[in-house]
């Protein structure tokens, strides 16, 4: 059974004006480590607040763990865990107080469960007596984490775990996530952070309230159906305008210390080509061009272009 | 070369808490400069002295030509700021905003008014004017925050993360506007998460447990760090840090 199920989920806001999540059809076998990746106002929030029971569609269905959203609201609720983007602790309560209360709410004790949160608190437990408001970004982030698993779910819900985090504490907090795989649960986490693709197993592209790509990394980079040239010369910033002036180039743009040059589907321009236009025409000096592997954030600007 | 940003051993303290170390530091005019560091390694407080919001506990900084221990607010009328949390006044419209900031910032009337018209012209948001910002799509409300920490022409701008959460193309798009902006010879100083938006800086500096540990051009730091992309460096040098967030 699969642990996540949507058929056609529509929530629209402002009577109808606003169409947030426009369905939206999505499997999530038990055990998967599923992102859903798109920039802030995709949806991603309101597909979370659906899945997890907070709000009603307007249209589609959806289960999780085989139970209808709708009917079996209150089932649903025991079993899934939710961090939701803002931090939504207690701020006058110490760590351990809100780690007590949480589990209280679900009838269960720290001592009970502690084997699944164990690698996480330990991090946190010099600051047990602590008050949550006072705690720094990354270890409000991980008591919110230790919240959300207090009762063992077997759907757990992260939304934008890792937004304003460090990039090295982005990769420790995925590190965490891999583990906790291993204990079963089944994750759904949303960024807006491209490169941190690489960790699901699957993962969705969500822009305005729908998915423009669905695959695992690797499907997804292997569906890219155009040629991408990475690009360099002297003067980066004049290369990148006169570059988009060349007939057959679909799009270019900055990535890090190159220029990333897409180019149309039925074009005949080669590389050679684009050199001679551009050193001859335009007088660039040392133009260096090759072929390169598109990343997420290369398939995500296709597919939204697609889109638009 | 001319400095706008000129830093000597600045020190702030919050009790025992050091949270900058003794920081020395210059930014050139026109430079892209990339301030980069860990969560909790101390940027914030440095970027707040800089801008004349904290008073240091020691050392000295001049920024813009004016001192942030004795003529904050002369350095306060000298810069732009922008931060992904707050830039604009959501229940105002787009020009409201313009008017509002330009006149915070000592801007004439008539000033105002020529240079609003150009700047809709230019973001192509003529037709949007009187939209208010909340009902903007965010890369917009991004576009014209930044364009509205500039509009007073300072010699320096501030950007506190400004890009996170923003889809690829909008990013891109903003890195556009900075790159020209510093073609046009105002500074920018900038913190990121993203590490690719670190190579487009002219010079990096990465700070650890508040002091900076490293501060050089995005190539000579992946040169010196054997390492294929400051993501790399990042985390080579982040991981020397002793103080948690």
């Amino acid at each position: 059974m699969a642990a996540i199920q949507t058929n056609q989920l529509v929530k629209t806001f402002n009577a109808g004006k606003v169409s947030a999540v426009n369905g939206i059809s999505l499997t999530v076998e038990a055990g998967e480590l599923f992102g859903i990746i798109g920039p802030d106002g995709a949806g991603k929030t309101t597909l979370f607040r659906l899945l997890t029971t907070l709000l009603k569609p307007d249209s589609g269905s959806a289960t999780i763990d085989g139970l209808d959203m709708v009917k079996d609201y209150k089932q649903i609720r025991s079993r899934v865990g939710y961090m939701p983007g803002r931090f939504s602790l207690y701020p006058d309560l110490t760590v351990i107080e809100n780690l007590s209360f949480y589990a209280s709410v679900f009838g269960t004790t720290i001592q009970q469960k502690y084997e699944l949160i164990k690698d996480i608190y330990c991090r946190l437990e010099p600051f047990a007596d602590r008050k949550a408001g006072k705690l720094s970004g990354g270890m409000k982030q991980k008591l919110a984490l230790c919240c959300a698993l207090i009762h063992a779910p077997s759907v757990l819900f992260l939304d934008e775990p890792t937004t304003g985090v460090d990039p090295s504490s982005r990769r420790e907090f995925w590190d965490m996530l891999a583990k906790l795989k291993t204990h079963g649960i089944t994750i759904l986490v949303s960024t807006a952070y491209m490169d941190e693709a690489s960790r699901c197993n699957r993962l969705a592209m969500m822009n305005n309230g729908r998915f423009i790509g669905i695959g695992t990394p690797q499907t997804i980079v292997n569906e890219f159906d155009k040629t991408l040239l990475a690009i360099r010369g002297d003067e980066m910033y004049r290369l990148l305008n006169d570059v988009r002036n060349i007939e057959g180039i679909e799009e270019c743009y900055t990535f890090g210390d190159v220029h990333h040059i897409r180019l149309q589907k039925d074009t005949n321009l080669k590389m050679t080509d684009i050199e001679q236009i551009l050193v001859h025409q335009y007088h660039h000096t040392n133009v260096k061009m090759e072929p390169c592997q598109p990343t997420m954030e290369d398939c995500f600007m296709n597919a939204s272009k697609k889109e638009r | 070369m001319e400095n706008v940003i000129e830093v000597q051993n600045l020190v702030k303290k919050f009790g025992n808490f050091t949270a900058v170390d003794n920081i020395s530091f210059e930014v050139h005019k026109g430079e892209i400069f990339g301030f980069l560091g860990a969560n909790g390694a101390g940027k914030t407080t440095a970027m707040r002295m800089l801008c004349g919001l904290s008073y240091p506990t020691s050392g000295s900084g001049i920024v813009a030509g004016f001192d942030i221990r004795t003529q904050a607010e002369q350095v306060k009328r000298q810069i732009g700021y922008m931060s992904q949390r707050f830039s604009l006044y959501e229940d105002l419209t787009v020009l409201d905003n313009i008017e509002l900031f330009g006149g915070i910032y000592g801007v004439s009337k008539r000033e105002i008014a020529e240079r609003s018209e150009q700047l809709l012209e230019k973001l192509q948001f003529t037709s949007e004017k009187n939209k208010r910002v909340k009902d903007l799509p965010q890369g917009w409300k991004q576009k014209l925050a930044f364009s509205v920490a500039v509009f007073h022409r300072p010699q320096i701008v501030f950007l506190d993360e400004p890009t996170g959460g923003v889809d690829p193309t909008t990013r891109r798009q903003f890195w556009e506007m900075i790159l020209e902006t510093a073609h046009n010879g105002i500074t920018v100083f900038v913190t990121t998460h993203y590490m690719d938006e670190a190579e487009y800086c002219h010079r990096v500096s990465m700070m650890v447990d508040g002091h900076i540990e490293a501060l050089d051009s995005p190539q000579n730091l992946k040169l010196k760090y054997h390492a294929a992309s400051m993501g790399e460096v990042f985390d080579l040098i982040a991981r020397g840090a002793k103080r948690s967030d």
